[in-house]
């Protein structure tokens, strides 16, 4: 018990690599989406994923959990390389969590099934200890109250905070959102990028698409602009919108920034 | 401009009863019967239709019916309407065929075990709900038992089925094999192994393409041909698979339109926490599938239901077979409306009782998340 407790705390000092990617392709038939894909995520770090629509972000944090499929390169995810294995996409799934734009909660189970779904038949966890963690996670966002409604009963703001809920029950090391707050109303917003800035600030190692540019600006440690499929520029937050290199970079800052 | 002065301290309003005839009976016909003026007319020529029906159907099947006589003359010349005499005669006919009289006990048995099990099954409170439970997945074995005898009963051969006894035979083992049968075949036809797919695709398009009656004389003269010499496959057994197949096949069709109903999104999320494929199908996209569904499912019991009367093409004698024979007895001729409205009633008693559950199930699996 405690040898294990020293040694997760070892492999998530920041320093040890939890997502490396190399030379990555991904086409979709004829269309190359994904060009040469490299990126070193570390543990504890915390990355912003930009760029406009269509550049390709949701294809290739989706390639991390393999819900899109890269046709060249690696991707290796703590230790465990993408192949068409299913045990090796398994383990990457259990430890990867994802949070999607339109939340995609299970409509026909309550909040809480919602979250111990995944605990129970991937984690084999008994019932009692499933929904005692639910109930944890669910205090985090601060929704306990919520837990036996469904979820067409709550908010759009309520929701994704139980989709953030629900895949903190798989205890994962990593996190994918994908535009959790773009689906939206404005003053929802702010109750979920305050989720997520409290999950960053207790070291979990995030990437995060999302045009929140206070978000990047807050907590991440590094920002990536992505266009046709590339990864143009990468850089910390301060000098990525201060003095961004690429023109890209600096037309697509200009546009977001206007409003 | 002054407010009228409160007749009630705050806190203190005690609670009236409403209006009068803004609740209950009278504000439902007012809003129903009543609500404008064509309502008003549809109103009365509904009263005035049902006035020129319902007292001749009433005197005819009741108050100038006979219920005991000899035979068709005796009724004649009894009373007028109805003669229920010929029905009373012979409901064990219309309900056994010829189940041999002193074994039919096990026939009313195992329908009183299919009762309890088809209770237990649908409705989640049902007391003792386990051990009926139970007693469902033993319950095929068991009532084959029952029918058909050996292992210390006597043995009664599927020849001498009959009647209601045959219809409820056909009908329910239909019914519980061709919704996990069209499952497989829906996901089947989604999957993404070409072999499965394509087969899946060829046999419902097959099955679909090719009416009931055909198959079943496939079942009665032609499987012979193809099954090697000397194989005695029973007519009953061919006539419950062809049967299963057929409605399996429009059942997938059903259900893969329930599941393209299901986000994308609900997969993406089922993957992404780590569920395997059948989990995901089983506890995710499944039981929403099915929800919407439910309506085209029912259809299809019914319909498989009320097609199991075309056994009578290839010689079973189910209710309408028996009513035939029935029919031709010198003593009874001319009897054909009471024979036809005795079995269309068991007929529709069946069939309303799957619709108005497929209702009730819908109501209660209602989580509101239709926006
Ligand atoms: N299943 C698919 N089949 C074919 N093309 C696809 C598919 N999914 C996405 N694409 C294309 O791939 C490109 C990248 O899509 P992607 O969803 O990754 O963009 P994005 O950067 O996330 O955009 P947005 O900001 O609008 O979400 C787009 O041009 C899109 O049209
Ligand atoms: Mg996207």
């Amino acid at each position: 018990m405690n040898e294990e407790a020293t040694q997760e705390r070892v492999t998530h000092t920041l320093g040890d690599i939890a997502i490396k990617i190399r030379e990555m392709h991904k086409w979709y038939g004829q269309f190359h989406v994904l060009k040469d894909i490299n990126l070193d995520v570390q543990n504890g770090e915390r990355i912003v994923v930009c760029g406009p629509s269509g550049s390709g972000k949701s294809t290739m944090i989706r390639c991390i959990n393999r819900l899109e499929e890269h046709q060249r390169g690696d991707i290796i995810v703590d230790g465990v390389e993408l192949t068409n294995d299913l045990k090796n996409i398994e383990a990457v799934r259990r430890e990867v969590g994802m949070v999607f734009q339109h939340f995609n909660l299970f409509p026909h189970l309550t909040v809480m099934e919602n979250c111990t779904l995944a605990p129970i038949w991937v984690r084999k966890m008994p019932k009692a200890e499933a929904e005692e963690t639910a109930m944890k996670y669910l205090e985090r966002v601060k929704i306990p109250e919520q837990a036996h409604k469904y979820p067409g009963q709550l908010s759009g703001g309520q929701q994704q905070r139980v989709a953030i809920a629900r895949s903190l029950c798989m205890n994962p090391k990593i996190m994918l959102f994908d535009e959790p707050t773009s689906a939206l109303d404005p003053e929802m917003i702010k109750e979920v990028l305050d989720v997520m800035i409290e999950l960053a600030r207790e070291g979990m190692t995030m990437i995060c698409v999302t045009h929140e540019m206070g978000f990047a600006k807050t907590v991440a440690n590094r920002v990536i602009f992505m266009d046709e499929g590339q990864i143009i520029e990468q850089n910390e937050p301060e000098e990525f919108f201060n003095n961004p290199q690429n023109e890209r970079t600096q037309l697509f800052l200009s546009q977001i920034l206007q409003h | 401009m002054s407010t009228p002065e409160q007749k009630y301290a705050p806190g203190t309003h005690p609670d009236l009863p409403p209006p009068f005839a803004s609740t209950g009976p009278i504000k439902w016909i007012r809003e129903n019967l009543f609500s404008s003026p064509a309502n008003v007319t549809m109103t009365f020529l509904a009263i005035y239709a049902l006035y020129l029906i319902l007292p001749g159907a009433f005197s005819w099947a009741f108050s100038d019916a006979t219920f005991v006589a000899e035979d068709r003359n005796e009724c004649r010349a009894l009373n007028s309407g109805a003669c229920w005499a010929f029905i009373a005669q012979r409901w064990q006919l219309f309900t056994f065929g010829f189940y041999p009289p002193d074994e039919r006990w096990r026939v009313v048995l195992a329908f009183v075990l299919l009762i309890l099990v088809v209770i237990a099954l649908l409705w989640e409170n049902c007391p003792a709900r386990k051990p009926l439970l139970i007693l469902a997945c033993v319950f095929p074995f068991l009532a084959t038992w029952l029918l058909l005898g050996g292992f210390g009963l006597e043995k009664v051969s599927t020849d001498q089925f009959g009647g209601f006894m045959l219809t409820i035979v056909i009908g329910v083992t239909g019914i519980a094999l061709s919704l996990p049968i069209g499952i497989l075949l829906a996901l089947g036809r989604q999957s993404n192994l070409p072999i499965i797919k394509y087969a899946c695709v060829a046999f419902i398009e097959f099955i679909r393409g090719v009416p009931l009656i055909t198959l079943l004389f496939v079942a009665s003269t032609m499987l012979s041909y193809f099954l090697p010499p000397g194989t005695n496959f029973n007519l009953l057994l061919r006539v419950l698979i062809m049967v299963t197949l057929f409605a399996s096949a429009y059942m997938a069709e059903v259900i893969r339109g329930g599941l393209q109903a299901i986000p994308k999104g609900q997969t993406e999320a089922a993957d992404a926490m780590g569920l395997k494929y059948w989990q995901s199908m089983r506890l995710i996209v499944l039981p929403q599938a099915l929800k919407i569904s439910i309506p085209g499912i029912v259809n299809t019991f019914i319909g498989l239901y009320k097609d199991t009367t075309l056994v009578i093409v290839i010689g079973l004698l189910d209710p309408l077979g028996i009513g035939q024979a029935s029919l031709a007895d010198t003593k009874w001729q001319g009897l054909s409306s009471e024979v036809y409205l005795f079995v269309a009633i068991f007929f529709f008693i069946s069939c309303f009782a799957m619709a108005r559950y497929s209702l009730y199930l819908e109501r209660k699996l209602d989580t509101g998340y239709k926006r």
